[in-house]
């Protein structure tokens, strides 16, 4: 089943993700081939296979809920792009 | 300088600490000597993004000092090590080999970090790998691409390729990787060194750049198993910064090291034999199994059934992690952001399109390709189900044998750009390794030999969850009986 540029321009929104046009076209292709690779999944009987997301068992893991020193406000705000007091600055979200 | 202390460089961590305590050479010494040797093979080898010369000479002083004064010392005191730069160390860049986090310097340092810096090693620099620790050869790095140092015309093996180039190099006797799908035994491998995955959860995560989840897991680079079982004794253990990482005792692996496991069973699975692998790499890893044999193995053959379904359901599972964990990547926080945008989501859009390169960008559309409506039954969550079928087969596997012994690599190393253009070539080249993440499981990779052209082989152990022990200890028997492992790269 080919990919069409049109479903990866879809999922280039989806994800967030600018892609010049050559590289829609590349992906197009590859994603093509690499899901006709992945297809071969279908051949396997997975009828009440329960699916596995975590290798080992594991259980959430609580903690006390303790006050408990974290970053400072500048450390945490050195690496921002663009810094306005001590929030983040970002394009205006309402016109 | 006296037989011990020359080459020090070609020393292994444990000699490195002896020759201390021995007074015949000072961690400022060793460092320097390592420090002079990245600057002549730098240039061929290209293993560093990142070179900590005044830091790690400040350390190395600073443990001079320490044994001076008669202070007890941590357990890797003086010895050089070079870590992946997508483990975070406080102040110091950690670029992932990507653009979008060039300028990036961590406030924090990872939970390994803190273990070494408690451990008094001295860490020399951060070390080159492909862009978020996806790919096989370093080759999608944005910055460089690290050379074998057996052949510098080949790839080191991804995507710790700099981590692995290094410890061959002997510009660091030690190092730290990343394995998401293979991405320590397999530059191991090809590199000629030992190469550990330790089981999923041994390893705290935390300050390890997220790439795959429920896959990722930290483990180390030496020369020998001696170095390995020592490393990794500092790094495990019990973080509570990471939920998933387990309170299980860690044993110390250096004292059993040298008891043999007597007697025991190696599984091999046919399908690690089968068609794609190298006749010059079979020859080598059969002969490896008469070795074991020798000392009183019994070798069984099994089947891992599901394995040829792994790349698959690992393209699947890794990759729709990948979207999730790298969606952190906005240009608000951290990292680079366009400077040319209409409004927020064209921010967005155009600092993730100029700051990501072709691989990452592959695998971020494949993740949510394959978690969108209307495709996520048969795609995503087909995967999980297969990728418990993958996990019965080894538990199944486990109950009848020690270790699952084969190869780590189908192939030596490959030139540099001959699969670059093919996604799905250099996927295949993980063919042995991508399992083990799949499954949860501890892998060693230890030199086998070498093919005609010079360039090493890969036996790949696997073992049980938590079978760091045993696993360290049948590698160490196969060690002793041969020299594979004190054979040193020229770089030429």
């Amino acid at each position: 089943m080919a990919i069409t540029k049109e479903q990866i321009q879809w999922i280039a929104h989806l994800s967030r993700l600018e892609l010049k046009p050559d590289e829609l076209a590349l992906a197009a292709t590859q994603l093509t081939s690499i899901l006709d690779y992945i297809n071969q999944l279908q051949q396997i009987n997975t009828d009440n296979i329960e699916p596995l997301a975590h290798a080992l068992d594991v259980s959430n893991v609580f903690r006390e809920d303790d006050l408990k020193e974290s970053l400072a406000v500048d450390e945490a705000l050195a690496n921002a792009p663009n810094r306005q007091g001590n929030f983040y600055g970002v394009p205006a979200i309402l016109e | 300088m006296s037989t011990t202390t020359s080459n020090l460089t070609e020393k292994t961590a444990c000699e490195l600490i002896q020759i201390q305590a021995n007074n015949e050479a000072s961690a400022e010494t060793i460092t320097r000597a390592f420090l002079d040797l990245i600057k002549a093979r730098e240039p061929k080898v290209k293993s560093f993004l990142k070179i900590n010369e005044e830091t790690a000479l400040a350390t190395a002083k600073s443990i001079d000092l320490k044994r001076a004064k008669g202070e007890k010392l941590g357990l890797l005191a003086g010895v050089p090590i070079a870590v992946k730069d997508n483990i975070c160390i406080k102040g110091t860049a950690t670029t992932c080999g990507s653009k979008i986090l060039e300028n990036f310097i961590p406030p924090y340092d990872a939970h390994v970090t803190e273990k070494l810096q408690q451990a008094d090693a001295v860490i020399i620099g951060k070390t080159n790998l492909d862009e978020f620790a996806m790919g096989s050869s370093t080759e999608n790095s944005a910055y460089q691409t690290t050379r074998n140092p057996w052949n510098l015309d080949c790839i080191p093996g991804g995507s710790s390729g700099g981590s692995a180039a290094a410890v061959a190099a002997c510009e660091a006797p030690i190092s730290l990787g990343s394995d998401t799908g293979g991405s320590i035994r397999q530059p191991a491998s090809l590199c000629g060194i030992v190469g550990l995955k330790p089981t999923y959860g041994r390893v705290s995560r935390y300050g390890l750049v997220a790439y795959a989840s429920s896959l990722d897991q930290i483990g180390t680079f030496s020369h020998d198993v001696a170095d390995t079982a020592l490393l990794l004794k500092v790094i495990a253990g019990k973080d509570e910064r990471d939920s998933t990482c387990t309170s299980n005792d860690v044993p110390d692996y250096t004292k059993s090291l040298d008891v043999p496991v007597k007697p025991f069973t190696i599984g091999v699975a046919k399908e690690y034999f089968a068609g794609g692998l190298d006749p010059e790499v079979e020859k080598s890893v059969r002969e490896a199994l008469d070795v074991l044999k020798s000392k009183g193995a019994t070798i069984k053959e099994i089947s891992l059934p599901h394995s040829a379904y792994a790349i698959a359901t690992y393209y699947l599972v890794a990759t729709a992690e990948a979207s999730s964990n790298l969606a952190r990547y906005d240009g608000v926080h951290y990292g680079h952001r366009s400077k040319d945008h209409k409004n927020l989501i064209d921010m967005y859009c155009k600092s993730r399109g100029e700051g990501f390169g072709s691989e990452v960008k592959r695998r971020i559309l494949l993740g949510n390709y394959s978690l969108s409506s209307g495709y996520i039954d048969a795609y995503y969550l087909k995967a999980l189900k297969v990728r418990r079928l993958i996990r019965d087969d080894f538990d199944k596997a486990f109950a009848g044998c020690d270790v699952v012994a084969g190869p780590t690599s189908p192939t030596c190393a490959f030139k540099v750009g001959e699969k670059s253009s093919d996604p799905l070539a250099m996927y295949l080249s993980d063919i042995y390794t991508i399992s083990c993440n799949l499954a949860g499981i501890p892998g060693i990779s230890i030199p086998c030999g070498f093919n005609s052209k010079n360039l090493p082989i890969g036996l790949q152990l696997l073992g049980a969850p938590f079978s760091e022990e045993k696993l360290l200890r049948i590698a160490r028997m196969y060690e002793k009986e041969t020299n594979w492992h004190l054979k040193r790269a020229k770089v030429c």
